[in-house]
């Protein structure tokens, strides 16, 4: 019998969160153990999988599983992995038990606080294994209810109208999703995505409810990116979540939206999504404009760092709907390197924060000289963040503005591009005036003997770093498969 | 006259008079329960074995046997039975009247089974009132001031509806000649549908018929006997009323628009807009009217407004497009399912935790998850399931009735049903909030019988059962739907 690898990423951390839940006597020691085991494990089965996955075998799925679920209504269980979902599983399955040694400070109700995190990892893993539409939705949805209990009792300022607006917000793209799902059901018989994607729907469905369809997919998809002008739970979310928790919303959370809008918005709907295209890239272009301003005016580190993911999240708009195919692999890359640096950025900003008990920009100061280790750390992720070259974050923005560019498959996408150019300068300038006000500077008295990163924080920090550079200095390791997964979709639309 | 057929109604009405009876001579009052619960678990056997490959008609076309009657037949003695389980801490409040009350809750089942079979509009009427007159009772049956004045409300209000049904029952049996629903059918059909849509008093009765029965089910504008009633009433009657009798009025109102009033596609095109509208009002307000509750019993009210709107997407669809009668009566079906399990689960929670706290204000059930984490967690599942996430029956009914109104072309409120889901969410969480991230005002545990955790173990369980694995459960409802088709 073969093995199940991708079952085994999705079920082992959901029995682990089970076996926590309901086994009194596990210590919290423990607790801890039995979740960096369960999801040590499925980073393990997806390292496997990315080895062992075929490079050559174009945009079909691999290690696909497939079993009846209910026949009535043509619904499998079914998963597999192509070159654009593998990239998300092996992060989500990384940042998965990141999260868990970010989490070891945690000492408030501890057995709840690591079931909810194993099922959300296992949730978030789940969307980006499902090819049948209802499990996908299934996945998509379940992953709510862990993210409210997470922020609303760990997390700090205005946490339960945070984790309200975050589940109320996605609640609502989740009802717009399920009406695309439903329309595409009934126009086609069928809930395989794949098949779906291979099906030309223009012969079952009329033209409006075609345009129709593909906006109640990106409206649901747009609200988890987040795109303006639904991004106004982002930052609530993120400053408000404990540190693991922001890690996880910025690290894969949002690239549940960008995922699906490739694989459902472009490579489901060709011919609407290049209809809808310069109405969706003059939303990217608010979103790294509009984002990186009002970056730069916060005073919230925590926030500082989430409206930077609204401005980074345009450069992934702008590379999907400039639907080329460097474009689109330049935008997939973004979302990986973006889950590496600022689930960095975050999980440091949460060591300043506990150490320090403050977050406030301007409060703080001089930190470089009390706490060396972490200011290296958070200035490395910075560079990231900047798209320094070396760094993931260079060489993705580099294929998502030349792939962008060069397209040609959207009219006008140049003028785009250079306005969202304006992004990396603002990035530069909000990632440098941070590090300049937090960690330069006379050091302030008040942190005097403040504690710098214990091990457990460099451990995951040099994890995070490495991979930052790994994937900077030899992006094809991810480029490659990333390439054969897109091939297919960008073949829809012609361009480069 | 084949009576055999009508053993499941007849095992019930023994077990009700034989309750009756032993409540004189049996003084551990334990044997009543044991006696009505095996009664009903004979009538669901009878039921099964009972269940007919076609539909036939007994006594003269008076009553039915088809699929979709036996699947009532099994889906009220079982929500009775949970019933009576879930009763069994509350009765110590009436303890007086403990024979009357388990026979009562036997004959509200006698009654609403056979509304599920009724095939003529006399059988229809008298199976009504056969449940109401129980309902009225049990409403009552705790005779403090609250119960007293919801009962009489129920009796006014519930009276009027009857008036209402039998004078447009009069009106359609005026006009068609017949109080045979396949004889309506049929004299509808015969007529040209121009004729139909140019006589007032048919018409009107269709209307009058859908208001009175629209009372049964609390659809808008007739709710506002609910959150009263519901709040007034014992919560295990209450439970018994969300849950059974709603099941019984769409019993009832898909058999009768179903079955007499779908053909001509021209009439049903007359009445499928209308329920539409009801649909989008009822859970539109009923959703909104649920948030600034306070008290659980009321919160829960409003929220079954919101739910029988939900369900009624799925008579619309019926309406709208008769050819998808199938898919559509079997969501509806599915739906009631779902809807019974959750809403069960969270009666039965809020009955042992109002018991212990001896409140319904759900401001005091804060922090129980630290006190109390089982309780907590099953009235979590409850209402996770009652909003619709995954992987809650909820989800899946809700996806299932959603489908149905898609395919009937009636997006518009299909997509308003979604965004409804968000707004329930709000209330629901509200109450979600409170069980997990107070602090509790002081340590209670919550004790329960045996008896009630059976009952709220089965609901849990069917809450997770029918959200992973429903095929069961959906081919259930497809056989019981399929009659409808064309």
């Amino acid at each position: 019998m073969e093995i199940p690898y991708l079952t085994l990423t999705i079920a082992i951390p959901i029995a682990a969160a089970i076996l926590i839940a309901f086994w009194p006597r596990l210590p919290a020691s423990g607790i801890k153990v039995l979740s960096l085991l369960a999801t040590i494990v499925p980073f393990i089965l997806s390292v496997i999988v990315f080895a062992g996955f075929d490079r050559t075998a174009g945009g079909s799925m691999q290690y696909a599983e497939k079993v009846s679920w209910i026949p009535l209504i043509n619904a499998n269980y079914a998963l597999g992995v192509d070159g654009l979902s593998l990239p998300f599983l092996l992060l989500t399955t990384f940042i998965g038990f990141l999260v868990i040694l970010i989490s070891w400070k945690i000492n408030l109700r501890v057995r709840e606080y690591f079931a909810w995190v194993l099922l959300l990892q296992a949730s978030i893993t789940g969307v980006f294994l499902a090819t049948d539409f209802l499990l996908f939705f299934i996945f998509w949805e379940l992953e709510l209810i862990p993210m409210y209990f997470l922020i609303s009792i760990w997390g700090a300022g205005r946490r339960e109208y945070s984790a309200l607006k975050y589940v109320l917000y996605t609640l609502l793209g989740g009802a717009f999703i399920l009406a695309g799902i439903l329309i595409l059901y009934f126009a086609t018989g069928s809930l395989d995505i794949v098949n779906l994607i291979n099906t030309d729907l223009t012969e079952v469905l009329k033209t409006s409810s075609l345009a129709l369809t593909f906006v109640f997919f990106f409206l649901g998809f747009a609200i988890k990116l987040p795109v303006f002008p639904f991004h106004t739970w982002l930052p609530d979310a993120h400053t408000d979540a404990p540190t693991a928790v922001s890690v996880i919303l910025a690290g894969t959370l949002l690239k549940m939206g960008g995922y699906a809008m490739i694989r459902i918005n472009a490579a489901v709907f060709p011919e609407e999504a290049l209809k809808f295209a310069p109405f969706i890239l003059v939303l990217a272009v608010i979103n790294v404009v509009y984002g990186g301003a009002i970056t730069l005016k916060q005073t919230d580190i925590k926030r500082l760092i989430a409206y930077s993911s609204i401005s980074h999240m345009g450069f992934v708009l702008l590379g999907i709907f400039a639907l080329g195919q460097v474009s689109l692999v330049g935008a997939s890359l973004q979302m990986v390197s973006h889950g590496v640096i600022t689930g960095l950025l975050f999980a440091i900003v949460g060591v300043v924060m506990h150490n320090t008990h403050e977050r406030s920009i301007p409060k703080l100061g001089g930190l470089a000289q009390q706490t060396p280790r972490t200011a290296v750390i958070f200035i490395l992720g910075g560079l990231g963040a900047m798209a320094v070259p070396a760094t993931s974050g260079f060489i993705a923005e580099v294929m998502v503005f030349l792939g962008a560019y060069s397209s040609g498959v959207v009219e006008g996408i140049q003028v785009f591009t250079l306005i969202c150019l304006l992004g990396i300068l603002l990035a530069a300038a909000y990632i440098l005036w941070t590090v300049q006000r937090v960690f330069f500077g006379q050091p302030l008295p008040r942190f005097e003997g403040v504690h710098d990163a214990d091990r457990v924080e460099q451990a995951f920090s040099v994890i995070f770093i490495a991979a930052m550079f790994v994937i900077g200095l030899y992006p094809r390791i991810i480029t490659d498969v990333l390439d054969s997964g897109l091939k297919p979709i960008a073949a829809l639309f012609g361009g480069s | 006259m084949d009576y055999s057929l009508l053993l499941p109604e007849l095992i019930v009405l023994g077990t009700a008079l034989a309750v009756i009876l032993a409540d004189l001579f049996i003084t551990r009052k334990k044997v009543l329960v044991g006696l009505a619960l095996a009664g009903l678990a004979t009538a669901i056997g009878m039921a099964i074995i009972q269940w007919p490959d076609a539909p036939q008609t007994l006594f003269g076309g008076m009553v039915a046997h088809d699929p979709f009657a036996s699947f009532f037949k099994v889906f009220f003695p079982l929500m009775a039975g949970l019933v009576i389980l879930a009763s069994e801490d509350y009765v110590d409040k009436f303890r007086k009247y403990h024979g009357e009350y388990h026979a009562l809750v036997l004959l509200a089942a006698l009654g609403m089974m056979l509304i599920a079979q009724a095939s003529n509009l006399i059988t229809l009427y008298l199976s009504l009132e056969i449940t109401a007159v129980a309902f009225y009772v049990l409403v009552g049956i705790q005779k403090d001031k609250k119960s007293t004045e919801s009962a009489l409300k129920y009796v006014l209000l519930s009276g009027v509806a009857s008036a209402v049904l039998v004078y447009g029952m009069a009106l359609v049996f005026g006009f068609t000649g017949s109080t045979g629903l396949a004889d309506i059918a049929a004299a509808i059909q015969s007529m040209p549908p121009a004729e139909i849509l140019n006589s007032p008093g048919l018409l009107m009765g269709l209307v009058l018929v859908i208001a009175g029965l629209g009372f049964k089910i609390a659809a808008v504008p007739f709710q506002f006997w609910v959150p009263d009633v519901y709040e007034g009433a014992p919560t295990p009657i209450t439970m018994y009323l969300s849950v059974a009798s709603k099941a019984a009025g769409f019993a009832l109102i898909l058999r009768v628009l179903g079955s007499a009033f779908v053909e001509p596609g021209a009439l049903a095109q007359q009445w499928a807009p209308v329920v539409a509208i009801v649909s989008a009002i009822g859970m539109t307000l009923g959703n909104l009217m649920a948030i600034p509750q306070q008290n659980i019993k009321r919160l829960l009210g409003f929220s079954t407004v919101a739910h029988a709107g939900y369900i009624l997407v799925g008579l619309a669809a019926l309406g709208n497009a008769p050819d998808l009668s199938t898919l559509a009566v079997s969501s509806v079906l599915f739906y009631l399912i779902a809807f019974a399990v959750s809403d069960l689960a969270a009666f039965i929670a809020v009955i042992a935790i109002s018991r212990r706290l001896g409140s319904d204000n759900f401001a005091d059930y804060a922090g129980l998850a630290r006190t109390s984490p089982v309780m907590a967690g099953a009235l979590t599942l409850a209402l996770l399931s009652l909003i619709g996430f995954p992987p809650t029956a909820g989800f899946l009914a809700k996806f299932y009735i959603f489908n149905a109104g898609v395919q009937a072309d009636l997006l518009w409120l299909v997509v308003l049903a979604a965004i409804n889901t968000v707004i329930s969410a709000y209330y629901y969480f509200g109450v979600i909030k409170l069980l997990w991230l107070r602090e509790p005002a002081e340590r209670i545990d919550v004790p329960a019988s045996g008896a009630l955790k059976t009952a709220l173990a089965l609901s849990l369980i069917g809450i997770l059962l029918f959200g992973i694995v429903p095929a069961a459960a959906l081919e259930l409802s497809e056989a019981a739907a399929a009659m409808f088709g064309p």
